[in-house]
């Protein structure tokens, strides 16, 4: 043995005990040996989607772990505000890719560690790309980009005979936090709970009514809102839209919100509550995030090696008061959108009342579907016809008037299919309109 | 283009950088974060992983103690010694790496072993505000704590082993003003309003409102109007059962004209206050008991802060019978001058009782000087807290101490407890960790049961309870550091040291066991 190899054997020896040796614990399916080892690093292939809090800690804690075929994937860029939890970057490089940065200090720092950064979206890949991978694990702050995600690796399953190819499951580990508080959770795509199974569990953004930012504003919040939304179009200083990022922004929205608050004796308008409420910050310290990361990191370990039965199927933590950890299983929707094979019936009072804005406020409010900005499209007598897109401008311009229209002056029927996209999933979804009252069918 | 110059408030590099903590606990958390001297004994990975969730956040100097040198295993669990520093003192290189995380704090190290400079340096530990130790033998933990204790200064005891670890706060006493508490219910005293509240809200006749008035009548208003009429109905008892509450929310939706077919918005909101907010004010049990705690009633001239702001608070709730009121109105639908001279007299009210504890306190003792905690501390009266703990010394030589009762449930991560205590009794007894060696993993289970057999019978515990799986799984680790199940731990161990210097958020009482097979954790008060 070379002395290099030695170094190896001994450098990783705290994994080698618990791979190379058997445990009563362990999954029914582990056998110890060091072909276990080897496998994580040089076979299996980690994708970690965010190189922020959560990101940070999971390429260090998978690359302490042995893991070494390491992806990492962040369209963002080191701020000032990282520097207290984000422990990979330092001031000098502020304004750099968040994921070209992280790689390159594990790579120096964990000797034989190969991250590999993408500095892009994670729409920006397809499903060639993500099928490379054995496991993904998420640190993502975006429900929109988890939903993408979750659905990317539901459009990977493959089916035969209605039968799971189980070799085509890609696990998707999803750490989340806010402050003191934070979720695990393991997710085998098609077999257990999925992002879109559990949509209810995320909490509605808060919002203020509009009469009351412009009538009856009671709160500095109603105050910085109002500039917000009202003001700052009206009176566009910059000519731009706001830019949460610029101080001289951010600065212009506080005095405007200050002169407000002072025009109501509204209290409380502060320079760090108007970043706040501008950028929807959501506050966060390293303890947690190092808390979370390192509960998925487990997870990760545990799935790639079977030295333990994983994680079934969510972990929440909290450590406000005392430190206190709930694991449940949650549970698979039976109709989910993402992950159920079951095709969506949307229920329709009264066609001919439902103008098509009311459905895709539908598809905006409801729990179930939470969708940011579908884009509707359907067939009518055999012939593809795009109802509204809101993201194109030129189909927007022409397919608007479409929006005060009912569904029957539309021709759509009973039993009409609808194809709907939206950002919150790579798939389209097709949803069945059933007419409930349906008198009018013909 | 002219573009608008609007002066920019100062914003320091600093609160920028911690925007998103300062958030939490505020600049006046932090200035006590920045203040704050750590010591780590042992930079294993467990305990740089702690250090850096500290030194991230800023707090002021750390200072780690550790007489070893850099091993080969070092550098595969623990991410601030690499290759280059093998060899070298492990104290030295973490420090280094560890220091280049933040510029604003200071560190240093003692490459020598923490028995030694306790026995070379008497009082060498309590400098400091808290100390944390890791992989420390129980011979060494044992006289560490006893200093410790008797100095009053805040110990955490942290172990990671293979898949499971261990945090043990030991802690003389701890007072907390914030705790934080997820779910509060707003404090409206309309059981009791004082004079300028009743004067305000009895002005106000809800029943002769119209349409547009109703829409901008504050629901608290409202819901004070009927509480008068369901009061005047009931001989002057509020509602208490659910029944009677359900007469109150009848009587404020059957207020409304009969051509409304919706209720206004505040009439709706007061209907769903009705269940938190109405209930008659009165002073916590747990607030009680710590207004009577010899602390409070027996002060001396060493007294901090706290027990001499607890006095002055017990001489107000003597003679008025309530806490200070807590000065915050949550929004509800309302104009603004209704919602706002509302708010006002909530704020004003907390103001005059905030200082009439101040003058209170003062007169208790002089030397408190200009102390604004007064007003945050009375803000918080309903959340107060005290923990006090006791001595690790005392626990591990406690012949009964608390855990048969936990034993009867076979999931209970009691188990983990007694077994790492049989693991502290094997270091002790072996030096080596059980299964250390690949040719003693059989051996060494047969030792550790042995070990923890004879544990439990000094307890008057069955010794047949602890399952061989459970040790033998701990003997498969060998002492084993998995760096994902330490960095778990460690950033629970930060966070506990946070609370203890920010005085913010209650700490773990005083066992944290957390076992990364299940992904379970319990606390115990031992």
């Amino acid at each position: 043995m070379s002395e290099n190899q030695e170094v190896s054997q001994n450098r990783w020896g705290h994994l080698r005990k618990v791979l190379e040796r058997p445990g009563p614990f362990s999954h029914p399916e582990f056998e110890p040996s060091s072909d276990i080892l080897d496998f994580i690093m040089s076979t299996c292939k980690v994708l970690v989607i965010g190189a922020g809090g959560l990101g940070c800690e999971l390429i260090k804690d998978l690359a302490l772990m042995g893991f070494k075929q390491l992806h990492v994937i962040d369209m963002d860029i080191i701020e000032l505000s990282n520097l207290n939890r984000q422990f990979l970057f330092r001031h000098k490089d502020i304004g750099l890719s968040k994921a070209e940065v992280a790689a390159a200090f594990i790579n120096k720092k964990v000797k034989g560690c190969q991250v590999t950064p993408h500095y892009c979206k994670i729409q920006d890949y397809d499903e060639t790309f993500y099928k490379q991978f054995h496991i993904v694990v998420c640190g993502l702050d975006s429900i929109v980009a988890r939903r993408w995600i979750n659905g990317m690796l539901i459009s990977l399953l493959n089916y035969e005979d209605n039968a799971l190819d189980q070799t085509s499951i890609i696990p998707m580990i999803d750490g989340g936090t806010e402050g003191f508080k934070g979720h695990a959770r393991v997710i085998l795509p098609g077999i257990s709970a999925c992002i879109d199974c559990t949509l209810d569990l995320y909490p509605p953004q808060v919002t203020y009514p509009l009469c009351t930012i412009a009538n009856t504003p009671r709160l500095p919040e109603h105050c910085i809102e109002y500039v917000k939304i009202i003001q700052w179009p009206k009176e566009n200083p910059w000519g731009i839209a706001i830019d949460g990022d610029d101080p001289q922004h951010i600065t212009w929205i506080y005095e405007k919100s200050l002169e407000r608050a002072l025009q109501f004796n509204i209290t409380g308008v502060t320079y760090r509550l108007v970043q706040g409420v501008v950028k929807n910050i959501i506050p966060a310290v390293a303890s947690t995030n190092a808390v979370i990361a390192a509960v998925c990191a487990t997870e990760v370990f545990k799935l790639a090696t079977s030295c333990c039965v994983p994680l079934n199927n969510y972990l929440v933590f909290n450590d406000v008061d005392g430190i206190y950890t709930y694991t449940f299983e949650s549970e698979k929707k039976d109709n989910c959108l993402a992950c159920s094979l079951i095709p969506q019936n949307l229920p329709v009072e009264d066609p001919s009342k439902m103008k098509l804005k009311d459905l895709i406020e539908l598809f905006c409010e409801s729990t179930s579907y939470q969708m940011k900005s579908p884009g509707l499209t359907t067939y009518i007598n055999g012939k593809n016809k795009t109802l509204y897109i809101s993201t194109i401008k030129s189909i927007e311009e022409r397919t608007r008037e479409n929006l005060t229209k009912s569904l029957i002056e539309l021709g759509l029927q009973n039993g009409s299919e609808i194809l709907v996209t939206d950002l919150t999933s790579p798939n389209t979804l097709t949803v069945r309109l059933k007419f409930v009252n349906n008198h009018i069918e013909t | 283009m002219s573009s608008p110059a609007p002066k920019s408030p100062d914003q320091s590099d600093k609160s920028k950088k911690y925007d998103r903590q300062l958030r939490l606990w505020g600049d006046h958390g932090q200035k006590l974060l920045e203040s704050s001297k750590i010591c780590l004994i042992n930079a294993t990975a467990l305990g740089t992983e702690i250090l850096k969730s500290l030194v991230l956040p800023g707090i002021g100097a750390f200072t780690i103690v550790d007489g070893d040198k850099v091993s080969e295993e070092d550098i595969g669990s623990n991410f601030f010694l690499d290759e280059a520093h093998i060899g070298m003192s492990r104290a030295q290189a973490a420090t280094e790496c560890l220091l280049e995380l933040n510029p604003d704090v200071r560190g240093d190290y003692i490459d020598d072993s923490p028995d030694h400079v306790m026995s070379q340096t008497q009082d060498f530990f309590s400098s400091f505000n808290v100390v944390i130790a890791t992989a420390l033998p129980e011979k060494v933990v044992m006289p560490l704590s006893r200093q410790l204790w008797a100095a009053g200064i805040p110990l955490l005891v942290c172990r990671s082993i293979g898949f499971l670890g261990y945090v043990r706060l030991q802690i003389k006493e701890h007072t907390v003003i914030e705790a934080h508490p997820d779910n509060e219910s707003p404090d409206l005293r309309l059981d009791q309003p004082w004079e300028a509240l009743r004067t305000h809200l009895n002005q106000i006749d809800v029943s002769t409102l119209g349409t547009k008035e109703r829409s901008h009548v504050p629901a608290l208003t409202v819901l004070y109007y009927y509480l008068q009429r369901f009061k005047e109905k009931h001989n002057g008892s509020l509602p208490k059962a659910r029944v009677e509450k359900d007469e109150l929310r009848d009587m404020i939706r059957s207020s409304l004209p009969g051509d409304c077919d919706m209720l206004e918005e505040s009439y709706e909101q007061a209907v769903k206050l009705v269940n938190v907010c109405v209930h008659a004010t009165q002073v916590p049990s747990y607030i009680r008991t710590l207004l009577d705690d010899e602390k409070c009633t027996n002060l001396t001239v060493e007294s901090p802060s706290f027990w001499v702001i607890c006095a002055a608070l017990r001489e107000m709730v003597q003679s008025e019978g309530v806490l200070p009121v807590r000065g915050s109105l949550p929004d509800m639908a309302a104009d603004t001058s209704s919602f706002i001279a509302l708010q006002q007299l909530y704020i004003k009210q907390a103001q005059n009782q905030a200082e009439s504890v101040y003058r209170r306190a003062m007169q208790i003792s002089r030397t408190l000087g200009q102390s604004p905690d007064v007003k945050l501390f009375c803000k918080h009266a309903s959340e107060l807290y005290v923990l006090r703990g006791n001595c690790i010394s005392d626990e591990y030589q406690n012949s009964c101490p608390n855990v048969s009762l936990h034993l009867e449930d076979p999931e209970s991560l009691m188990f983990y407890y007694v077994i790492l205590r049989g693991l502290e009794r094997f270091i002790s007894e072996y030096n080596t960790y059980p299964g250390q060696f690949d040719d003693q993993v059989e051996p060494d289970v047969l030792k550790l049961k042995t070990l923890i057999g004879k544990l439990l019978t000094e307890w008057g515990c069955p010794a047949a309870v602890i399952s061989d799986d459970r040790v033998h799984e701990v003997c498969r680790y060998g002492g084993a550091e998995l760096h994902s199940v330490s960095a778990v731990l460690a950033g629970c161990t930060a966070h506990e040291v946070i609370k203890l210097i920010t005085h913010q958020y209650k700490p773990i009482n005083n066992t944290f066991i957390y076992d990364a097979i299940t992904s379970t954790s319990a606390t115990f008060v031992l």
